[in-house]
């Protein structure tokens, strides 16, 4: 039987995990349909047909869809279920806000945040943030699976002319109301998907003196991340917070500053690509995960860093 | 208004885990142990509502072995009125949790159900959600601000994009993030206070519900090492080796 993947988009465009979704339910199965529920989804679910390893697109439109509440969107789905073996959307808020809800409608035992498909029925999946890697067989007929859109590289996104089916629309389920979305408009990326973050701990000293740590992101087009101690000490809030209780983060460049490493901490980073550890304690735990570690004072090091940067002719975005 | 808030004992989280050696899983014998850090901020938001008069009962309810009472006892320490044990041995799937925990709500009738968003053991992120299919009841995930209403809240969520504001009728469940509270620590005199609040036990046997694991798990490992970095000497050196070795800016 076919894959089922479950498109997140934002009623215009596909969102840029449905790709890697896409890629990680093709190595489940070759036959990979995607539904896509919305509102004026047309132009959207033009664009998933026209990912070449999709086989057919089904789109579900009504206007209970317009904002993916996953109360109307699981209903839907459900309906779907009989004809696929798997079910497969990516482990973000999206996915994971859906996937369980469709999981307990078809009594099924969800397998969360897959990093590897091993085959049809066996995935690896981090556990304890990162710190073991489980593999696990799910015995469940039929299979709803949400994967790590970091871990599978995204689909080609055109070539592909996939049929597009009309898919009957479910009741509205009336106690959830949307009332609004904002959504932060920031000149920097967002600190989930940066290809590069800047982080301060507790060596930061102050609140203010993160502003050290803006002027090398901004320099660097990266997003700005926190241990949980510069959390706690109020020297950031805690949406940047980088570990076990905050954000898993996999950028491409890692720069840990005044951050000693708790486990907690590097839990949620060290799967990072480069990592770069700044610190005048030479025996702090971050060196340990360090690929460059710099023994310093950051306050002498952030300006000399600036300085460098500023030398170089270019700087990859 | 009646709270229901479920917590989960697990390994606190500033231990370094083991894996034990025949990869069957995490060691957890001699190993610290707290309450699953979002299910304390469950807790926390509980009692605020209760504080501000906007409930008259918080019960918390955990599933597990013997000790999972802990979790339990420490929530009446900060302000729930009484517990539930729900006593099972073994490792069970989220999906045998939320089973377990719609039996409770069938009898208690809460107007709420808070639990943490995730557990920080299996990582997995869906017992609040599943429970809510169970009940057909609105849910508000990663909530990080609840307003609480006549028969509704309004509850602003954690999303990747920013946030987003919904508004459900009770009852309904709602998954708690960091960003909801800060919990407080329980003063002595209420720990010795919570020695005598109520904590009933269930056998899990006694809810005639199927609570048989689905998923197998074949082995536990180490993720793969990190090979050893290099110290570099200044920050000139650093910039060269990002610029030219590294190639990441």
């Amino acid at each position: 039987m076919a894959v089922l993947l479950i498109a997140e988009h934002n009623n215009k465009e596909l969102r840029p995990f449905t790709l890697n979704a896409a890629t990680a339910a093709s190595q489940i199965d070759a036959d990979v349909h995607a539904v896509i529920i919305g509102q004026n989804s047309e132009t959207a679910a033009k664009k998933l047909s026209e990912l070449p390893l999709i086989k057919k697109v089904i789109n579900i439109e009504a206007p209970h869809y317009e904002n993916f509440t996953a109360e109307n969107f699981a209903p839907a789905i459900v309906k779907l279920a009989e004809n696929y073996s798997h079910i497969v959307c990516s482990a973000n808020t999206f996915g994971k806000n859906l996937m369980p809800r469709i999981a307990a409608h078809l009594d099924t035992s969800q397998v969360s945040d897959i990093i590897k498909v091993i085959s049809p029925d066996t995935f690896l999946r981090p556990i304890y943030a990162g710190n073991a890697f489980a593999t696990v067989k799910t015995n469940d007929a039929k299979k709803c699976i949400t994967i790590r859109p970091t871990s599978f590289e995204p689909c080609e996104s055109s070539g592909g002319t996939a049929t597009i089916e009309k898919g009957e629309a479910g009741e509205e389920f009336s106690n959830t109301k949307f009332i609004k979305r904002e959504e932060i408009k920031s000149d920097r990326p967002e600190l989930g998907t940066a290809r590069i973050v800047v982080s301060g701990g507790r060596g930061m000293q102050s609140g203010d003196n993160f502003k050290l740590i803006t002027e090398v992101a901004d320099k660097l087009g990266a997003a700005i991340g926190a241990s949980r101690a510069a959390v706690d000490a109020g020297y950031i809030s805690n949406d940047h917070q980088v570990g076990q209780t905050g954000k898993v983060v996999v950028p491409d460049l890692y720069i840990a500053i005044g951050i000693s490493g708790a486990i907690q901490h590097l839990a949620g980073m060290k799967e990072s690509k480069v990592i770069v550890a700044i610190n005048k304690d030479g025996e702090a735990p971050i060196f340990s995960v360090a690929d460059y570690g710099l023994e310093a004072d950051l306050f002498e090091a952030l300006p000399q860093f600036m300085a460098e940067l500023n030398k170089l002719n270019t700087i990859q975005k | 208004m009646k709270i229901l808030v479920a917590v989960k004992r697990v390994i606190d989280y500033n231990v370094q885990i083991r894996i034990k050696e025949d990869g069957s899983g995490v060691v957890t014998d001699n190993v610290k142990m707290s309450t699953n850090p979002p299910d304390d901020n469950a807790i926390e938001e509980a009692v605020k509502i209760k504080e501000a008069g906007k409930a008259t009962e918080i019960v918390a309810i955990t599933v597990g072995e013997v000790k999972a009472q802990e979790t339990v006892r420490k929530a009446l320490a900060v302000g729930a009125d009484k517990g539930i044990h729900v006593k099972t041995e073994g490792a069970l799937e989220p999906l045998a949790i939320s089973k377990i925990i719609q039996k409770i709500v069938e009898k208690e009738k809460p107007d709420l159900v808070f639990m943490g968003k995730q557990a920080i053991d299996d990582d997995c992120n869906q017992t609040g959600q599943m429970l809510s299919a169970l009940l057909n009841w609105p849910q508000a995930t990663f909530a990080s601000k609840i307003e609480i209403k006549d028969t509704s809240l309004e509850v602003t969520r954690e999303i990747d994009e920013g946030l987003e504001t919904i508004e459900i009728n009770t009852p309904a469940i709602v998954t708690c993030d960091l960003r909801l509270n800060e919990p407080r620590y329980a003063s002595l005199p209420n720990i010795m206070k919570a020695k005598k609040k109520p904590i009933e036990e269930i056998n899990v046997s006694d809810l005639g519900i199927d609570i048989t694991p689905r998923i197998e798990q074949l082995k536990v490992e180490e993720p793969p090492k990190r090979k050893a970095g290099i110290k570099v000497a200044n920050v000139a050196e650093l910039v060269q080796k990002l610029k030219n070795e590294a190639k990441v800016i």
